[in-house]
């Protein structure tokens, strides 16, 4: 009788040990599938010209990233630099002033901006930012622009990232301890100047990895981005024109790339690339967070 | 709908006497605890140093002591459950009868924990319905028939006084219990599987007065069949129903006795500073 | 003291603002979603397969979309679940809080939490070549287990964490092992299992880019797990691209759809976490 139970125990344990390894090893075998299936590519055209040269025409065999990734950096850099100082503000809103209903009233707001698909930010982006910038904002700056530009891009992707980055500082903000906010007030500090000097300063660290956290979700973001960029394959030279991330690359030429195999082999490279580099970031940050939930 | 055909069932069942399980039948002669030369580190600090002491059968026997001394610590290696404390070494040996519990395969352990029950500082409810909690126990020790279970959950609700308190709420879950009747709840649950000792840790400390007092009453009544090992903080609650008593002092056993001996004619001077206050 | 004050108001102003701007943006989305939406939803839309002419404007629906979609996010649901729970079990209860494993393999569930639905379905498209399977419903399904399980896993793990030890521990007292107590851990972590669900359930059937490779299109309701299958968000997506205002219409409708359902998601998230807790302690 209680053998039996023993060995339900152990099988369990084993069974469960070996899921748990197997989900680990998971991460690794991604790397290593999407290596074997870019090692084409990157035996026939070097690491470096890949990533510099900016002449895109899969059908003569040339293979340039150069315009994608600077695409990606760029709707990364303007989605961070417009959603930081929202989020910013409003997570210490959120933790230092606000009001209990307040809170029930912001929290499910950025829980919906969190459950929203892709593709209806894309919508959206399409229905409302692509014709705000083409009709009302470019016009003071340009002469032309179809409003499917790297911008809208960006601003799309700054509020997908939006709901991620709050509850990120949230988190970090709360665990702040009240004592070193008492006593900050209690040397007469006003509200503004304690969470400027208390909460953020000691949550330094926290907030640099929770951007990089939202950068590298920023990079694989695919449809919404597809969906305003407006997918030309030229570097941008300012926010009203054109571009085109990598996830975009992937995403639209899945179809086609059987045809060749570099062209195949070169959007494997793509994912490749975004997987390490996401991969990296991740890891990066997700250690520094952890090491400051610990203490 | 549940609720009113559970209590039909009971309404029927007969006053016949509550004889428990084969399984869980007591040997003829109750066993004793022994510690022997038991050593536990934690994280390489020691806790308990080279403890021996033989705790009697059929006895409340209280282990007392300075907060942080160890009494805890020493109760939980009593039925192993020490093992889920981070970093912990253990030397020597700890036996049941002529058992060891330190020693033992996996499926001796169960067993063993078994007929060691154990009452937890705070009340502690599993996550289910008050019939759920007491009928838990049995069910991993393979009692099945929900008749049988009824009758274990009316007998051991009976034997600690919540029976008529629960009776037409038996589905109910447990959590909505106040903390004196969980406490008691608790109770139930390990006779429920009948151990041979009981294991309290300081199972009345989070109690309010009159709940504690029934607890305590509760004790006492039942070491004429069961074996009771309780981590006490107020002396006086120790001077009052044990009857054998362990001192610690720093993670070492100082003096071990009758209770009339130790409280009346404590030997070591700690025992003497302790009991008088001067260290607590 | 009056520069502290002004500096007071500014930052209160900026907040004030932050927080506008994110309730206005919540209320823009949705109302453009309805607005430019709800005119064109008709029951024949969400109840009727594309017809003949479809992609040019003529008649149908997108019921082939919404079924698929189904299809894959229930199914994957069940498999990621039927995955994650015994591995958060053993994080929690198996192995100990400093253990080596349990730490690297939370950390890999965060990395994988993090790796974008596109490299999931580049990397399951190279696989199921490997295979030798072609884009189908049992691809699509392939793609979103693997994409939830961090999902589910992390955000469990996240309640199993703060389970009470005393509540091991009576169960161990009562001589239960360690397999037999993942009933009493179920119960009291259950609100979590079902958080974790609606979360990846809305992750799922949002996620266009990860099926886009693997579960293909096609004008009908799957049959069998080797057909190609239409998903909500990929129906949006092409239709939009098509030139035809009737056409783009309707994909505005299926946005409403895929929006209301999204939404009836996360509402439920919030009352069930709330009504759940019925059995559990603390």
């Amino acid at each position: 009788m209680s053998n039996l139970r023993i060995i339900k125990d152990r099988t369990a344990s084993g069974a469960m040990r070996t899921v748990t390894i197997v989900a680990l090893a998971f991460v690794l075998v991604m790397g290593w599938g999407l290596y074997r299936k870019s090692a084409p590519i990157l035996s026939e055209i070097p690491l470096w010209d890949l990533l510099t040269d900016s002449t895109w025409q899969p059908f003569k065999n040339k293979f340039g990233f150069f315009p994608f990734v600077m695409g990606t950096i760029w709707v990364t850099l303007i989605a961070v630099v417009i959603a930081l100082p929202l989020s910013l503000f409003t997570a210490v809103f959120l933790t230092e002033y606000a009001r209990r209903w307040v809170k029930k009233c912001v929290y499910p707001a950025l829980d919906i901006l969190a459950s929203l698909p892709s593709v209806i930010y894309g919508v959206w982006g399409t229905l409302v930012i692509v014709p705000w910038i083409s009709d009302w904002l470019a016009p003071h700056f340009v002469s032309f622009s179809s409003g499917y530009t790297t911008l809208a891009a960006g601003i799309v992707l700054s509020i997908m990232i939006l709901p991620l980055l709050v509850s990120l500082f949230v988190e970090l903000f709360s665990s702040v301890g009240n004592d070193l906010r008492d006593s900050s007030y209690a040397l007469g500090a006003t509200r503004w100047q304690t969470a400027q000097s208390v909460v953020l300063r000691k949550s330094m660290p926290g907030v640099f990895a929770s951007v990089v956290l939202a950068v590298s979700r920023a990079l694989g973001e695919t449809i919404a981005v597809l969906m305003v960029c407006g997918n030309m394959a030229a570097v941008p030279h300012s926010v009203f024109d054109a571009c085109y991330p990598i996830p975009a690359l992937i995403a639209n030429n899945y179809g086609e790339m059987l045809s060749l195999p570099m062209y195949e082999s070169a959007l494997m490279f793509a994912a490749l690339l975004l997987f390490v580099v996401v991969l990296v970031f991740n890891l990066a940050s997700r250690l520094v967070l952890r090491k400051i939930e610990r203490k | 709908m549940r609720k009113l055909i559970l209590r039909k069932i009971f309404a029927n069942d007969s006053n016949e006497p509550f004889v428990p399980d084969a399984k869980f039948k007591h040997p003829d002669v109750a066993p004793e605890l022994t510690v022997d030369h038991f050593n536990l580190s934690i994280e390489g600090s020691p806790i308990l140093k080279d403890v021996s002491v033989t705790i009697p059968a059929n006895k409340i026997t209280c282990i007392v002591g300075p907060s942080g001394c160890g009494k805890s610590t020493l109760l939980k290696s009593l039925n192993r459950l020490s093992d889920t404390i981070e970093g912990v070494r253990t030397s020597g040996d700890i036996r049941i009868g002529d058992k060891s519990i330190v020693n033992c395969s996996a499926s001796d352990l169960v067993e063993l924990r078994r007929r060691i029950g154990l009452v937890p500082q705070r009340p502690t409810p599993l996550p289910m319905s008050i019939f759920g909690n007491i009928a838990y126990g049995c069910k991993i020790h393979g009692v099945s028939s929900r008749r049988e279970l009824r009758k274990i959950v009316r007998h051991y609700l009976k034997v600690v006084g919540l029976w008529d308190e629960v009776k037409d709420r038996l589905t109910s879950p447990a959590t909505k219990l106040s903390i004196g009747q969980q406490q008691r709840l608790c109770l139930a649950r390990s006779l429920a599987v009948e151990p041979e000792f009981i294991l309290a840790d300081e199972a009345t400390s989070a109690l309010d007065p009159v709940s504690s007092k029934i607890v305590e009453d509760l004790f006492v009544k039942l070491k004429e069949q069961y074996s009771i090992v309780m981590v006490t903080h107020t002396l006086r609650q120790a001077l009052r129903i044990a009857d054998y008593v362990i001192f610690i002092y720093m993670g070492e056993v100082i003096e071990v006795g009758d209770a009339q001996q130790v409280f009346k004619n404590p030997k070591h001077e700690l025992t003497q500073k302790y009991l008088s206050g001067t260290i607590s | 003291m009056n520069k502290l004050v002004v500096k007071e108001r500014i930052a209160r102003v900026a907040m004030y603002l932050s927080i506008a701007a994110v309730i206005l943006l919540v209320g823009s989305i949705i109302w453009t979603v309805f607005k430019r939406g709800a005119r064109s939803l008709t029951w024949e839309m969400v109840s009727s397969l594309p017809g003949g002419g479809f992609y040019i404007g003529k008649s149908g629906g997108f019921l082939n979309a919404i079924v698929g979609s189904l299809y894959i996010v229930l199914a994957s649901t069940a498999i990621g679940l039927i995955i994650s729970i015994p591995v958060v079990f053993f994080l929690n209860v198996y192995l100990k809080s400093k253990s080596r494993l349990a730490y690297v393999a939370r950390l890999a569930f965060d990395v994988l939490f993090g790796i974008p639905s596109i490299v999931y379905g580049a990397f399951a498209f190279t696989l199921m070549i490997y295979f030798g399977l072609r884009t189908s419903l049992l691809g699509g399904i392939l793609v979103e287990t693997l994409l939830i399980i961090p999902i589910l896993i992390r955000s469990m793990d996240e309640v199993a964490k703060n389970f009470p030890r005393d509540l091991l521990e009576a169960s161990f007292s009562l001589g239960a092992t360690r397999w037999e107590t993942m009933g009493v851990v179920m119960r009291q972590i259950a609100p979590g299992i079902a958080t974790a669900t609606l979360l990846s359930v809305g992750r799922s059937i949002g996620d266009a880019a990860g099926v886009m490779f693997t579960a293909g299109f096609s004008d009908t309701i799957p049959t069998s797990l080797s057909q190609q299958t239409a998903t909500l968000p990929l129906s949006i997506f092409f239709q939009l691209s098509a030139p035809q205002a009737e056409v783009q219409n309707r994909a505005y409708a299926a946005a409403v759809v895929l929006t209301i359902i999204v939404l009836v998601i996360s509402l439920l998230g919030r009352f069930i976490t709330n009504r759940f807790s019925k059995h559990k302690l603390r």
